[in-house]
């Protein structure tokens, strides 16, 4: 598998990183070196095993349906850029 | 029912309808965190640092969340898998901080299952069968305001995090009713769990519409989606306002596009939301967040042992003591009037009367008074009491009506009533005697032409006898006694 410079601008938009055509051309051979190291791992034989789901042998833990944490408004909206009457007030997004 | 079928140019089409429920989990806490999940709350006061997405903050999920949805598969018979995941569905939007949604795409907790509608209430062959093919839980996001402001949008985080299920049907629906039935069933069966309160105008019950069309006997055509529609009459008219959309665009030579659109209620049409196209590249993958979910087999007993009786078996328990099958059917529909006629049947009504009074009488007066069950003072134990009092004798039906008027007015108990305004009906022979006595006397005449023959005039005796007794004589006494005089 490798990519070429559209799939790399592809990705930098879905992840919403700017990118100029010099940065592009410079990432392309980093990708595919990359896919070239993991597909190393398809040469392994995993027949009959079961997919690691996680590293640490330990089951998921549930809480209580107890209201415990929020009310902390000032907190929450403390790094925001911008903040007004109690909301984040962001560029306007509407279509 | 004759199967729905929209003409076109080239002949008739069949519509397609698949449905995706979002309804909002009945919890205390959200699914990820201990922030409260109340309606209406001040803005950003019901948000922890875990649903603001601060860095390295970790999810715990609620396990009343997981019990809830669990117990909403079992009342649609549904399979529930004992090992689920967790995936990240990643996209940017400003009303979701952590920049993917916690949902489960590869291993949902529910798997298949299935909803059994009417197409016709009044009868009871005209079942249909609607798969469901999984339930997952999801978190919600937050809200924008985009009227607050000339340039900017307000976000509101209090609804982001809170659980929800997203139930997904089988593409099994072929009309706008069918749609609609099936709509009204699984929000009826969720407000039966109690798992979904069902409330679409706040938002706690909203579908994602698919609709596609084709000839009868074809394969699927191409599907569009339209999100996020929040009432019933709303889901139908998408459904009905797209296929012909799709229909015309299919016969003028052109392609349905695979694509999300919108529903405008105000122009009644819905238009594409091409720009998200892009967004549609999700990425998803496990969430390293959170280890699988597994279930024991005493937690899903225990999830089974919780369901209350559903609407399909409360219906056919009705229908087995003597309702009729319209009847069972609007009784049952909502949960709040079927425990209101349970309790009217355990304080001892007759079922198959009291079903008739409820949905006539009861149903009729609280329509007139734009009352509901709720705001009504009028309680099952003394609906009962009055349907005791009519079927015992004691109250005429007539005068039973006049209680009944009475109570929905001053909210009092129907002993009371009869006991304060002397409206108890009176076998008492003597009684009806005298004043059938006395109307014999004043009306010579009349005694003898009915015993010349014109004997519809016993009906006028009648009449007379219970008009000087102000309705409160038991018509059966009348009769026979005015018949024991005159013939």
């Amino acid at each position: 598998m490798s990519v070429n410079a559209d799939q790399v601008r592809h990705v930098a938009k879905l992840a919403r990183i700017a990118m100029s055509d010099a940065e592009v051309e410079k990432m392309v051979p980093e990708f595919n070196n990359i896919l070239k190291w993991v597909e190393q791992l398809g040469e392994v034989d995993t027949d009959g095993v079961e997919p690691l789901t996680a590293v640490i042998d330990n089951e998921l833990r549930l809480r209580d349906d107890v209201v415990n944490d929020g009310d902390c408004r000032d907190d929450v909206l403390k790094n925001a850029p911008e903040a007004q009457h109690g909301f984040f007030a962001v560029p306007k997004v509407i279509e | 029912m004759s199967e729905y079928r929209i003409k076109g140019e080239t002949g008739e089409w069949e519509v397609v309808i698949g449905l995706e429920v979002h309804a909002q989990v009945v919890s205390n806490a959200k699914l990820f965190s201990g922030a409260a999940t109340a309606f209406g709350a001040e803005p950003n006061t019901q948000v922890s640092l875990v649903d603001a997405a601060m860095p390295g903050m970790l999810p715990v999920p609620n396990k009343e969340c997981i019990r809830q949805a669990v117990r909403t598969g079992l009342a649609l018979d549904a399979v529930i898998n004992r090992w689920s995941r967790f995936d990240r569905k990643n996209y940017f939007y400003a009303d979701l901080p952590q920049g993917y949604q916690i949902s489960q795409l590869y291993h949902p907790l529910v798997g298949p299952g299935e909803v059994e509608i009417l197409l016709d209430d009044k009868d009871e062959n005209s079942v249909k069968q609607i798969g469901i093919e999984r339930i997952h839980v999801e978190q919600d996001a937050g809200k924008l305001m985009h009227d607050q402001h000339p340039t900017m949008s307000y976000v509101d985080l209090n609804r982001s995090g809170v659980a929800l299920m997203e139930i997904v049907s089988r593409p099994d629906m072929r009309s706008p009713a069918e749609a609609g039935a099936y709509l009204r069933k699984l929000r009826s069966i969720l407000r039966y769990v109690g798992s979904c309160d069902g409330n679409m105008e706040e938002g706690s019950m909203r579908a994602d519409v698919n609709v596609s069309v084709r000839k009868p006997g074809d394969e699927f055509g191409t599907r569009t989606e339209t999100k996020n529609v929040n009432s019933v009459r709303f889901v139908m008219a998408v459904i009905e306002h797209e296929a012909r959309r799709q229909i015309e665009l299919i016969e003028e030579g052109g392609k349905v596009a695979q694509e999300t659109r919108l529903y405008d209620p105000d122009k009644n049409a819905t238009r594409s939301l091409r720009s998200k196209e892009d967004a549609h590249d999700y990425r998803y993958f496990p969430d390293p967040d959170l280890l699988p979910l597994e279930l024991t087999e005493d937690f899903i007993a225990d999830c089974k042992a919780s369901l209350p009786e559903l609407p399909d078996d409360k219906r056919k328990r009705y229908e087995g003591v003597g309702v009729t099958p319209y009847n069972a059917s609007v009784l049952t529909a909502e949960v709040e009037t079927a425990r209101w006629f349970d309790a009217l049947l355990e304080a001892g009504a007759e079922p198959k009367q009291g079903a008739n009074w409820v949905v006539a009488e009861l149903f009729g007066a609280l329509n007139r008074r734009s009352e509901t069950l709720a705001t009504t003072g009028i309680s099952p134990q003394e609906a009962a009491e009055l349907l005791k009092l009519v079927a015992d004798g004691t109250l005429s039906g007539t005068l039973g009506k006049q209680v009944f008027e009475i109570m929905l007015e001053t909210g009092d108990a129907p002993s009371k009533i009869v006991e304060e305004r002397g409206l108890k009906q009176t076998s008492d022979t003597g009684a009806i005697d005298a004043e059938i006595d006395k109307i014999l006397a004043a009306n010579a005449d009349k005694v003898a032409e009915y015993k010349s023959g014109k004997v519809q005039l016993f009906g006028f005796f009648v009449g007379q006898v219970m008009k000087a007794m102000a309705g409160k004589a038991n018509p059966g006494v009348v009769n026979e006694r005015l018949r024991a005089k005159l013939d």
